[in-house]
């Protein structure tokens, strides 16, 4: 089977001596969703940009949809659309000439770009400001222009370098639901990304990179039943004694609400139980934190 | 066909840019050089007299001509290429299939596009001061091309390694007016001493002027047919070396 996406041993040493991947090496599947985390500095921007050619490799190589990067030059970039972590577009030029142009550059002839780039804006939401100057756009609209520049050449691989970063909740999910989307549609997607609850919501696998080298790779299904305990807040009507024993580890946050921490396998009921058998009634429960943010942290330390 | 549509769209791009800022790219030259031909041809040129059996005003036209030209075909490459590396948007070419033949002749040909636009401009505001008469419409036409393209290339290498926006105007200001000053525009070369005419020859920019001047008024202080094959040879170095930053992804690739 040809992966959309296979690194073998790719290592990058900058010209400062500084190594920023040490023998990275992962596939991805074909219609996948794919998260690559890792702190900052970690490697993940010079991941992407090896991928679509801003930095060169020392060694290593890497096949897109199996077109060799080296060889297959062009066959390789066809096949990918980038969506950088910084604008990258001239502020100067309208929103639709941003995207018919990087048509161009696909070999694709304005006839074909013209009613694609009003695809690309429609679903995004930027059709109305086609004529406006990227400059006078929000940030938002900015990184949707992004994807739609991304995508317009029609990409079997899209690559999204922190894709939200920035974006308000509102914008966030719509953008949630629009990748989803086009990965339904048979895109594969890979995201890097620092909201981890992004990956957990978006993507069925996920690479960690840590200080240049891919520390995990697995699902992320697999990855969160790594997870030995999980911690709940719970807004109660009021809050227990201090030295009350609930059968779990607990303590108040506020004069509203606790948090307790619940091993793997334990299950609630009995924590429900004991609350109540004390006249305390639970308002609410939810996740202390994203579950995925733990083992991301857990990971990194233990690699450091 | 796919190289050939990236080819189109860089240059209609280039074209795109050059003219939405007409104000600072088309009405200066046209006003800068309607100065000179007001100073040098009209007040100060009746007292010179002829020059090589011209009146100065005929004599110095096709050097301010070539000099617009020069100036802004390199500075239009120069800028616009630079600009696309300041605000990253050079990854847009950088990421997708176009080779680096087709974004160099790309950025190229909007800068001869700007010096030939450039050039019709300057030609029509001095017919205003003086009739002009082609004497080689052949070599006329080929110098304005190929010197336009040498200084497009040129531009090119600049903006490659410029770091600042001051570094896009140090050479234009240092090297290329200086030179162009010196390259026989206002003046020929019979004026000099011996020795300056001799040091004078190893200025690039002589040959074109003068072959330019020869195409449209047949004089010339050099060989034309040296002066065309100085310049092509400039355009086959400087094309191979900007091919070469490109490929090596010098100042443009980490």
């Amino acid at each position: 089977m040809t992966y959309a996406l296979q690194i073998t041993d790719l290592r990058k040493v900058y010209d400062n001596g500084f190594e920023a991947l040490k023998g990275v090496s992962l596939t991805v599947d074909q219609g996948d969703f794919y998260a690559l985390l890792g702190p900052n500095g970690a490697g993940k921007s010079t991941t992407i940009g090896i991928l679509c050619s801003l930095v060169s490799k020392s060694s290593g190589s890497v096949q897109i949809l199996g077109h060799d990067i080296d060889e297959n030059f062009a066959l390789a970039k066809e096949q990918l659309g980038v969506v950088p972590q910084e604008f990258n577009f001239s502020q100067f030029e309208r929103v639709i000439d941003i995207i018919t142009q990087q048509a161009g550059y696909y070999g694709i002839p304005q006839k074909v770009a013209l009613p694609r780039a009003q695809h690309y804006l429609e679903q995004l939401g930027l059709w109305d400001k086609r004529f406006d100057q990227a400059r006078m756009l929000s940030g938002g609209m900015k990184r949707r222009l992004m994807i739609a520049r991304a995508l317009v050449h029609n990409p079997k691989l899209l690559i999204l370098d922190e894709p939200t970063a920035g974006v308000d909740i509102e914008l966030r999910r719509s953008m949630w639901d629009f990748l989803r989307k086009i990965n339904e549609e048979g895109t594969t997607i890979i995201l890097t990304t620092h909201y981890l609850e992004e990956a957990e919501s978006l993507c069925r696998n996920v690479g960690i990179i840590n200080q240049g080298e891919l520390v995990e790779n697995t699902s992320i299904k697999a990855l969160l039943s790594q997870l030995n305990k999980e911690h709940f807040i719970l807004d109660v009507t009021s809050i227990p004694q201090p030295d009350l024993d609930l059968g779990y580890p607990w303590r108040a946050l506020d004069d509203e609400s606790i948090e307790v921490e619940v091993e793997k396998g334990q299950g609630v009921t009995a924590l429900f139980a004991a609350i109540k058998s004390h006249g305390i009634e639970v308002l609410s429960m939810r996740n202390r934190a994203n579950r995925l943010e733990e083992l991301f942290v857990n990971l990194v330390e233990q690699s450091r | 066909m796919q190289q050939w549509v990236a080819f189109q769209t860089i240059v209609t791009k280039e074209i795109r840019r050059f003219t939405r800022i007409w104000v600072q790219t088309l009405l200066p030259p046209a006003i800068t050089m309607s100065l000179y031909f007001v100073i040098f041809g009209a007040l100060i040129g009746s007292r010179i007299g002829t020059m090589d059996g011209f009146s100065y005003m005929e004599f110095v036209v096709p050097g301010l001509i070539m000099m617009s030209i020069i100036s802004n075909s390199y500075a239009n490459v120069c800028s616009s290429f630079y600009s696309a590396k300041f605000q990253n948007n050079i990854e847009e070419l950088l990421v997708s299939p176009v080779s680096n033949q087709v974004i160099l002749l790309g950025y190229v040909i909007g800068g001869v596009v700007r010096g030939l636009l450039v050039a019709t401009i300057v030609t029509i505001v001095s017919m205003f001061f003086t009739k002009l008469h082609v004497h080689n419409w052949f070599i006329m036409v080929s110098v304005v091309l190929l010197t336009a393209t040498l200084f497009s290339l040129a531009g090119f290498i600049n903006a490659v390694y410029a770091n600042s926006f001051d570094d896009i105007s140090i050479i234009p200001t240092f090297v290329l007016t200086p030179l162009t000053y010196l390259g026989g525009v206002f003046y020929s070369m019979s004026l000099l001493p011996e020795f300056w005419q001799n040091v004078s020859m190893a200025n690039p920019i002589l040959y074109m002027v003068n072959a330019f001047r020869y195409g449209v008024l047949g004089i010339s202080d050099i060989n034309v047919t040296a002066s065309i094959a100085v310049i092509t040879g400039f355009i086959l170095l400087l094309y191979s070396f900007c091919l070469y930053l490109l490929n090596s992804g010098t100042r443009i690739r980490k």
